[in-house]
Parts: C-alpha cells; structure tokens; sequence
C-alpha cells in the first residue's frame, strides 16, 4: 500500500499516522520521519514550490522503488508546498513492515532521495527578503550511502 | 494557440512570471524573442528542460508545437529536513 501525497495545507503528522497505522494492520512496525521548518534565527518562513506534472510522479517513482527493495506492508510520503512559518512540519514519511530493520531502511531511503532528487525548490525569507536555497554538497553524499 | 515556457525557482524571479506563452516553433526562435539575460540563464548546463512533464535528455533540437509546455529546471534545493 503506498500513499503518496503533495499537501497544499498545514498536515497533522499524527493524524495521518494514525489514518495510516489503521490501514497496515498487519504490520509489525510502524518507523516514522517528521522533517519541519528549522527555527534558524531570522528565518521567517519557509516557500516550497513544486512542477504539478513532475514532482508527485517522482514521489511515487521513489515510493516503488523503495517497496521493491524493502519488504513492507505500506509507505506513508506527505509532502508540504507553499509557505511555512518555522517549526511547521514539511514532510512526513513512515515505512509499515513485518520487521523493524526493513521500516527503518526504506524510510531512512526515502528521505535521503526525497531531499536531493524531488521537483522542489525552496526559498526563504529573512529581513532582507526572500531568497533561494540551493543543492549542498551533503545531499550527494547522503545518497551515494544507498550504492 | 500558443505554447507555454515554465520558470520554475530562481528562473521565475528572473523571468517576472512563473508562465508565459510563446509562439511556437524552435526553441532557438523562442528563446531569441526573450530578454537576453534570461535567454542566457535558461541555457546554462544546470538547467534541465522537460517538454509536456518529460525530462529531456538534451536542449539540441527542440521545436514546440501548439499547446505544449515546455519546462525551465534549475537544480533543486536540498537543505532543510
């Protein structure tokens, strides 16, 4: 079971944990990744933006992938866009599987290639206004882990 | 009909619209009719093009058509999560 999604609005993670919980009932293991907005000093918020006709193919391109590489009952991606205030939470990914080891790993995987590889582009605004963030050097590394 | 040009990140700010529509016919006609900065930041290396949600593998050779959307990439933000 895969359930792939782009949230236009604020997400309860522990909502949709629960919703998704009840939906792997045979699952032994639920593993779950909360990302949100870093309270870095003067940042005020934080804009996603996202190519309709890309970014949630690739999602659950990555979400496959993952599922054939790992023995798991469900993936849970919820991905925020739009503007964020600091400490709100971005995306939220949760791996459902027999055992742990294989929970952990896919959402361990997902995140690494969620971060690098996604249609996303994100910008920030202090009190000189906005501005772009751009690759780092950090997210190749953390997904040439995955060999 | 038109076809479409999509700025996606920095390249929105740069071009002053997320959108635009175009005349079709080739990309060299196209980008000839667009200020030239902007002409110039569509075609540096990094930049990826997807025509009608399609990544292409090469900018050489690009004629669009009426109705297609053809797509400006830049690399994507990591950071943050």
């Amino acid at each position: 079971m895969i359930d792939v999604r782009l949230a236009e609005a604020p997400f309860d993670p522990a909502d949709e944990l629960t919703r998704f919980t009840a939906r792997v009932p045979e699952a032994g293991g639920v593993v779950s990744f909360l990302g949100k907005v870093r309270a870095d000093s003067g940042v005020e918020a934080l804009d996603i933006r996202h190519y309709a006709p890309m970014t949630l193919p690739g999602f659950r391109a990555l979400a496959q992938t993952a599922l054939r590489r790992w023995q798991l009952d469900g993936l849970l991606i919820v991905h925020r866009v739009g503007e964020m205030a600091p400490g709100a939470p971005i995306v939220l990914v949760a791996g459902a599987a027999r055992h742990r080891r294989d929970a952990f790993a896919a959402t361990d995987f997902v995140m690494d290639h969620l971060k690098g590889e996604s249609w996303l582009w994100k910008r920030e605004r202090t009190a000189a206004g906005w501005r772009w963030i751009e690759p780092r050097a950090q997210d190749h590394v953390d997904r040439a882990r995955w060999g | 009909m038109s076809a479409r040009l999509v700025f996606l990140g920095r390249l929105e700010d740069l071009a002053g619209t997320a959108e635009m529509a175009v005349e079709p016919g080739p990309l060299d006609q196209v980008l000839a009719g667009l200020p030239r900065e902007l002409a110039v930041a569509l075609l540096v290396d990094r930049v990826r093009f997807a025509l009608n949600g399609r990544l292409l593998a090469e900018s050489g050779g690009i004629t669009l058509a009426s109705g297609d959307e053809l797509a400006f990439l830049p690399p994507v933000s990591g950071g943050q999560g």
